[in-house]
């Protein structure tokens, strides 16, 4: 059975085994795939999706992009990262 | 195989971009026929009438090299189908190569031929996703529709691909002889811990066709369905996703059948002939090029069979001016084709078609005596 799960700021997310991440030469883009489905990911999306192994934290994954987008204030990150992680988590697309 | 919804669905979110026009399309999703022997005899198989016989079944280099070919094109999903593709001794090969290839594997099977270790074979080999397909819930209709003996090893089957890891679809194709049980189709979907529900529409053409008296629902049956499938979806929401779209003939609007003729997708048969979709065959006056002869890129980009129907050059009125042009990209050729014996035209299900009216004498005929069924048959 599918759980439903609710992300948290410290949880470990990781893509279930159905879910698969991968760049695609031919789209020049990343790419989830998943049953019947295809995510096309943009920049930032693709950013967080690679970070996502199961041994980083959102925070700790919300730091790394505070990092490299310096100009972005880090309330609105860790509020878009949640935001796009649990839009999969939804799916389940997302795991912990 | 059995039939299809469209395939491929592209999340469009704020992180997700929009497609861009670019002028070269790229593919989707392959659809690989590896056979057309299937110990079912389904009425609606969407095969074509004319089946392959297993002599002239592609081998395994030229899948393999198809396969390659089709990650080149961009494809990023591979489905193997049939007839029943665990017939073929080296689905195992073919899996690990597209999915070290990089392509998601789903299998499609009516799982009547496979064991637990097939499964793990499977599984080892590379497999994402299994989708089973089931007639009924009801094991005698099941039995009765499907022509063959297999409900209770379907399900065992079902429990079997959950236990080895695998994730499941359930595909069910409803029409007048099961609808009535689609609710009890949503909780065997449930209770089998399937993730999603495919409920697929009886498409008529090829054999289906010859069987749409028994087939076509009633209205009254598909709001109750409609209305089944709503309280399902609030209900089981995280739990089970459902497909389900209303069947054509009483939809006011055709569906954009494979997202548009070339566009998206591209279906190879047991024999190798590429196709646009798996029912192009009986568009009897294209020729389709074959993976034996010529690279899968060239058949995309240059055969006559995939440029005949592709954008919206081919169309006439009332398409060509129609603001939905692109949306439904003018609906089902193959329909279009069967019905109105005119692949040019707008799909009848259209209620803007000139040639609706060809859709009258089968609805006043739904819910009229069932006819026995014609099985599919070599
Ligand atoms: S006979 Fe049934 S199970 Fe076999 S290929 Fe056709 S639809 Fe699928
Ligand atoms: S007229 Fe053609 S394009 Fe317009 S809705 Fe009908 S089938 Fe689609």
């Amino acid at each position: 059975m599918v759980e439903l799960i609710k992300l948290k700021s410290d949880d470990m997310p990781k893509l279930p085994r159905h879910a698969k991440l991968r760049y695609d030469e031919a789209r020049k883009k990343w790419i989830i795939n998943a049953p019947e489905r295809v995510f096309e990911l943009d920049e930032i999306a693709a950013e967080i999706m690679q970070m996502i192994d199961g041994n980083l934290s959102i925070n700790q994954i919300v730091d790394k992009l505070a990092n490299k987008f310096e100009n972005a204030p880090k309330e609105q990150i860790s509020k878009d990262v949640i935001i796009m992680l649990q839009s999969l988590a939804d799916k389940g697309f997302v795991i912990k | 195989m059995m039939q299809k919804n469209s395939k491929i669905e592209c999340k469009k979110t704020s992180y997700l971009t929009p497609e861009k026009k670019s002028k070269m399309l790229i593919p989707y999703a392959v659809l690989c026929e590896l056979t057309h022997r299937c110990p079912l005899s389904c009425p609606y198989c969407s095969n074509p009438v004319q089946l392959e016989m297993k002599s002239n079944e592609v081998n395994t280099e030229i899948w393999k090299k198809a396969l390659t070919e089709a990650v080149k094109l961009g494809i990023l999903q591979a489905h193997f189908s049939g007839g029943e593709p665990t017939a073929r001794k080296d689905l195992e090969v073919l899996i690990n190569h597209a999915s070290k290839e990089g392509l998601y594997t789903n299998l499609i099977t009516s799982g009547v031929l496979v064991n637990e270790e097939r499964l793990k074979k499977l599984y080892d080999s590379g497999l994402d996703h299994v989708q089973i397909s089931i007639q009924d819930t009801d094991p005698k209709n099941s039995e009765k529709i499907a022509g063959f003996k297999g409900h209770n090893k379907k399900l065992e089957v079902c429990k079997l691909v959950r236990k080895v890891g695998l994730p499941l679809t359930i595909n069910s194709v409803m029409h007048r002889q099961n609808l009535h049980n689609l609710k009890s189709m949503i909780e065997l979907a449930v209770e089998l811990d399937a993730e999603r529900l495919e409920v697929a529409q009886v498409q008529y053409y090829g054999w289906a066709l010859k069987n749409q008296t028994a087939f076509l629902p009633t209205r009254k049956q598909l709001d109750n369905a409609t209305k089944v499938v709503e309280e399902a979806r609030i209900k089981y929401k995280g739990i089970l996703a459902i497909d389900y779209v209303v069947p054509d003939y009483y939809a006011k609007k055709p569906k954009s059948c494979m997202g548009g003729w070339g566009r998206q997708f591209l279906n190879i048969t047991p024999a190798g002939k590429v196709l646009p979709c798996h029912a192009a065959e009986s568009l009897t006056f294209l020729d389709f090029d074959n993976i034996k002869e010529k690279p899968l890129s060239w058949i995309w980009e240059h055969s006559q069979s995939f440029n005949r129907f592709r954008g919206t050059d081919w169309m006439p009125e009332p398409c060509r001016s129609c603001d939905r042009r692109e949306i439904d990209w003018g609906g089902c050729r193959c329909q279009a084709f069967a019905l109105t014996g005119n692949a040019d035209a707008a799909d009848p299900a259209c209620e803007f078609s000139p040639y609706r009216n060809v859709l009258e004498e089968p609805l006043s005929k739904a819910g009229t005596d069932t006819p026995k069924f014609i099985y599919r048959k070599f």
